[in-house]
């Protein structure tokens, strides 16, 4: 197990590495446009960006500095370590910048997977139990509207309806936690609500074909036969086998909103990772980019391996494979 | 129609029997007025190729019927009452606990996320009110009563670290937690190597006359039900062709389908070229053929058949069939061509 363990930290950390290797290829190798002449102010003359060249370390070849961010990671650099450096634009460290934005993300991803795990499960249960009723076809329905509707017009319409017109809620932006849990809260739902509503539909589709598809195994048929009750017979022989591809799939939808629930964090202003990313990178701002796709590529890596821990956990047959 | 039977009220006494599947392309008459009965200690074959209702009509008795898309009419009696006319919950109390079931895959049939032993202890727990301890201890009882070598410690294993032999064994166990008085074994060998089946065989034999209880051995083998049934029930169909004690079955078959079955039976004596099929497959049951459903494959088809079709009658020393030949014609071809070339009459 340890041996196993060591094995998949070692293969994450080469992904990471490679994720950032490919980021930094794409930077210098489609420059649109030189980080330089922001620094430069409004007249730049070519020593003065020769200069600022030199200090950001632009005027090497990219493998070059590609071995000096890799070195100043490992090392550290005046912000500590990992070295990440600073912002071209803000010159803030980049650490600062993404401890600043992470809590932003990762409330925002905590209450949205909370609730389209609940609501997703749910739904898709009470659908497949109810096949083919009224109850069914209406949260099919729901389903077919949550995959079509665009979060960021899911989200106007939220702001549109619980903040400017029944001022239900707060509007955009984000207070944190400790000045308030009220204002925090209350910031914070129709962010997870939207984000959350698309994964709900497509959780519950799932958990419906699933358990539709568990429950026509012979294993079923021998609950059944034993005379166990019917919600014994869904809840604890045909959920539990329709549920474990859900874990896999809900690990990876997690990781990933690390850097990428974009839209929901620029609809809401939360200004968390994934907006600071896509910010940066239109400003050429490389070191923010780098820091966020550290952080979203570490997220994948580690909960790929958190996956498939639980999942041996959950399936004996791949325990002892 | 029970003359032949033992003495005593039946166990489980099926009349008329019809099933019926609403399907899309139409209506799919699955079984059509089946009868017969089971007592204590016996061992019903039930014999048919695939599709002929055998196993539909298990999962009739056993109420595993969705009753949404099939249509149940008839009586299944059982112990003096009719299974049909209970409800979805109190089907559920007879179930596992007066009648349980085995199934022809035993790979499948395991839940393969649970422990053997607890998926046993939970059938204890289905139907009784123990704690988890005590039906643990009686799974173990019953997994080494079954044959399962060091069962305590295998009880902790999952369904696939068992053999497909052992795993039929736990589904057995599993079966006779709550001392059912009927056992339903649906193709229980069909899965098995040839030299676990005889094995398995044996088991549900053993736990007939030690648990006292009816068995229906459902199966599409012959040779299976020449080992351990008392009575066969020969369906075609949805329909009973012949119906009788196994040893008349053997000795005396009286319909050209139990012929043919007979025929196609590979021994150890016969050669594959020696073995004779029975031609074209079994009809529709969308659309089932008039008069015999039987008569399109059967070598000794005559006038009637096609148009009218044969109750299920008994002859004079015999056991009820459904063929218009008559009883000396059944006999005459019985003994002087099949029943001589398979060395069977007596």
């Amino acid at each position: 197990m340890l041996i196993y363990l060591v094995r998949r930290i070692l293969w994450a950390i080469l992904v990471v590495f490679v994720v950032l290797f490919i980021t930094f290829l794409v930077f210098f190798k489609l420059p649109n446009g030189d980080p330089a002449l922001r620094f430069a102010g409004k007249t730049p003359t070519p020593a003065m960006l020769d200069e600022i060249h030199h200090r950001l370390h632009l005027d090497k070849p990219w493998y070059i500095e590609f071995g000096y961010f890799v070195k100043t990671f490992a090392t550290g650099d005046q912000y500590g370590w990992p070295g990440l450096g600073y912002s071209y634009n803000s010159f803030a460290s980049v650490k600062s910048q993404i401890v600043y934005r992470a809590p932003r993300t990762l409330w925002l991803i905590a209450g949205a997977a909370t609730l389209w795990l609940t609501f997703g499960v749910a739904i898709g249960v009470l659908s497949a139990v109810k096949r083919r009723t009224l109850v069914d076809r209406l949260a099919m329905g729901f389903a077919l509207f949550g995959i079509s509707a665009p979060v960021f017009w899911l989200g106007l319409i939220a702001l549109y309806i619980f903040w400017r017109t029944l001022h239900w809620t707060a509007g955009t932006g984000y207070t944190p936690i400790a000045q308030g849990p009220g204002q925090w809260f209350s910031h914070m739902i129709l962010p997870w609500v939207v984000l959350s509503m698309l994964y709900t539909a497509i959780y519950a589709r799932m958990t419906r074909n699933n358990l539709l598809e568990t429950l026509g195994e012979d294993y079923i048929r021998t609950a059944r036969a034993k005379g166990l009750s019917e919600r014994r017979v869904i809840f604890r022989h045909g959920l539990r086998a329709s549920l474990t591809p859900i874990v896999t799939l809900f690990g990876l939808d997690v990781a990933l909103l690390v850097g990428g629930a974009i839209i929901t964090e620029s609809v809401f202003n939360l200004q968390g990772l994934g907006w600071m990313a896509i910010n940066s990178a239109t400003q050429q701002d490389l070191p923010i980019v780098l820091g966020v796709v550290l952080c979203t590529a570490t997220a994948v890596a580690f909960m790929n391996l958190v996956v498939d821990i639980v999942y041996a956990f959950l399936d004996p047959r791949v325990r002892y494979s | 129609m029970s003359s032949f039977s033992g003495s005593g009220t039946p166990l489980l006494d099926v009349r008329n029997l019809s099933v019926r599947f609403n399907t899309r392309d139409g209506v799919v008459q699955a079984v059509s007025d089946l009868s017969y009965t089971l007592r204590r200690g016996e061992t019903l074959g039930v014999v048919g190729e695939s599709g002929s209702g055998k196993s539909v009509t298990s999962l009739a008795i056993m109420g595993l019927l969705n009753r949404a898309h099939a249509d149940v009419a008839g009586e299944i009696m059982f112990e003096g009452t009719d299974l049909l006319k209970l409800s979805k919950e109190e089907l559920r109390t007879v179930r596992g606990r007066d009648i349980s079931m085995i199934f022809q895959d035993p790979f499948a049939c395991l839940h393969p996320m649970y422990r053997v032993g607890s998926q046993i202890a939970e059938a204890v727990r289905a139907h009784e009110d123990v704690s988890k301890s005590v039906a643990q201890a009686r799974a173990l009882e019953l997994l080494d009563a079954v044959g399962i070598p060091n069962a305590k410690s295998r009880a902790r294993d999952y369904p696939h670290q068992f053999s497909g032999g052992m795993r039929q064994r736990a589904m057995i166990a599993m079966a006779l937690v709550h001392n059912p008085d009927v056992l339903i074994a649906d193709e229980p060998t069909t899965a098995l190597d040839v030299t676990v089946q005889a094995q398995i065989l044996e088991l549900i034999d053993k736990v007939k006359k030690e648990f006292d209880i009816g068995v229906v051995l459902i199966t599409h083998d012959l040779g299976v039900v020449a080992e351990t049934a008392t009575h066969v029930l020969v369906m075609y169909a949805g329909r009973a062709m012949e119906y009788g004690p196994a040893h008349e079955i053997f000795t005396a078959a009286q319909h050209p389908y139990t012929w043919g079955l007979l025929e196609s039976m590979p021994t150890v004596e016969k050669r594959l070229d020696m073995l004779v099929p029975i031609e074209g497959s079994p009809p529709s049951l969308l659309r089932p053929p008039p008069g015999c459903p039987f008569h399109p494959r059967c070598k000794y088809r005559f006038e009637p058949c096609d148009k009218k079709r044969p109750p299920l009658q008994s002859i004079p020393d015999g056991h009820p069939d459904a063929c218009f030949l008559s009883p000396e014609r059944k006999r005459e071809i019985w003994k002087d061509r099949i029943g001589a070339e398979l060395g069977l009459t007596v």
